[in-house]
């Protein structure tokens, strides 16, 4: 899932002082399940930023809505029928939802209330960790499931770097270091000879590397 | 502000804290009418948006009152409301309503006195700390 994490009050008070009605809008999607931006944290933001404004003498009038999938412009069309009640909207979705919304609304002023973090799994109830960052090759079938590019701090292809000790990254004496993840994984599965086959030096372009990617896939145009 | 008389909304368990006001009442302890007590079949039922809306609305201290530790009768419906309590002290103190207004507090079904004395503390703590500043700020001067 996509990970975020909500910015400080501080920040979201100040982005708004200019307005007295808005609509905060939630997502069903990623932020439900990592805790930052849902229905639930949209009914607690709202009621935060009401009493903050409240504090300095001011109303906020926060309409609240959580949509399906805010990446996807069917769900953002819902708002239409509230958006004209509303001087800004405030987003807790991730960054594409944001930028959604904007797309869609082109004279309404979007915020957004969270920090997008990662893209990750939950470890553990109420702790996420980064998994994947989406490079556009994946080479999780060479490291035995574990992936170097989003796990190791240099990400580094063939093998640790110096700074791997008892199995912990240099960066931190609570990270894993992803080659010991991966060596560990590949003894497990006796396929330690793996390890000896280098792998090619990575072609960046198919992430970020390339600018901003697209997927077109002909067979489900419209 | 010197006659500040304040409200308290109380989210107290079934099988402790609202039974222990039962107590209270049983042994003709008295403690202070500020409180207003809301039951809850379980400390662990109450949520964020609960004690949120509570403060809001215009209450002036809060506090969830559960069951000691390891006595749950959900096994660890305290140890739940406990972490919601304090990720909401942080939140209201981050938008300077003060997090002191919200407390978690433990207590067994027999503690008559405690929920008595409970009762007066918190009652005491809050009118030290003065009403909820959502109800005391200047009248809004964007009002719609």
């Amino acid at each position: 899932m996509i990970t975020a994490e909500r910015k400080p009050m501080e920040e979201l008070t100040e982005c708004l002082k200019p307005y007295n009605r808005i609509l905060l809008v939630g997502c069903n999607e990623c932020v439900t399940v990592c805790a930052a931006g849902g229905r639930k944290e949209v009914g607690i933001l709202s009621s935060a930023l009401q009493m903050a404004f409240k504090t300095e003498g001011k109303t906020l009038e926060v309409k609240e809505m959580t949509l399906e999938r805010q990446c996807d412009p069917e769900y953002v069309e819902e708002l239409v029928t509230h958006i004209d009640q509303a001087e800004a909207v405030m987003s807790m979705a991730c960054g594409c939802g944001v930028q959604e919304i904007a797309r869609r609304f082109k004279a309404k002023p979007v915020f957004p209330a969270v920090n997008t973090t990662f893209m990750g799994a939950s470890e553990r109830q109420g702790v996420w960790a980064e998994r994947c960052q989406g490079c556009g090759e994946c080479v999780l079938g060479l490291t035995g499931g574990v992936c170097p590019i989003a796990r190791c701090s240099k990400r580094l292809l063939n093998g640790p770097c110096g700074g791997s000790t008892n199995g912990k990254c240099e960066v931190d004496p609570d990270m894993d270091c992803a080659w010991q993840l991966i060596w560990d994984r590949l003894k497990a599965l006796g396929i330690e000879d793996r390890y000896e086959e280098n792998i090619a030096a990575k072609d960046w372009r198919t992430g970020r590397g390339g600018g901003p990617r697209k997927i077109i896939r002909e067979d489900l145009l419209k | 502000m010197e006659n500040f008389e304040p409200t308290i909304v109380a989210f107290c368990c079934h099988y402790c804290a609202y039974t222990a006001a039962d107590m209270a009442g049983s042994k003709r302890l008295c403690y202070p009418s500020n409180v207003k007590i809301i039951r809850v079949p379980c400390s662990g039922k109450v949520d964020a948006i609960h004690i949120m809306k509570a403060l809001e609305k215009g209450a002036d201290g809060v506090y969830v009152a559960g069951c000691l530790e390891g006595d749950c009768h959900f096994k660890n419906g305290n140890i739940d409301a406990a972490k919601r309590v304090a990720y909401i002290k942080k939140l209201l103190d981050e938008i300077n309503i003060g997090g002191e207004r919200v407390e978690m507090i433990l207590m067994s079904a027999g503690m008559g006195e405690r929920f008595a004395q409970t009762a007066a503390d918190m009652t005491e703590k809050i009118r030290k700390l003065g009403p909820n500043p959502v109800k005391s700020a200047p009248k809004a001067e964007n009002a719609a």
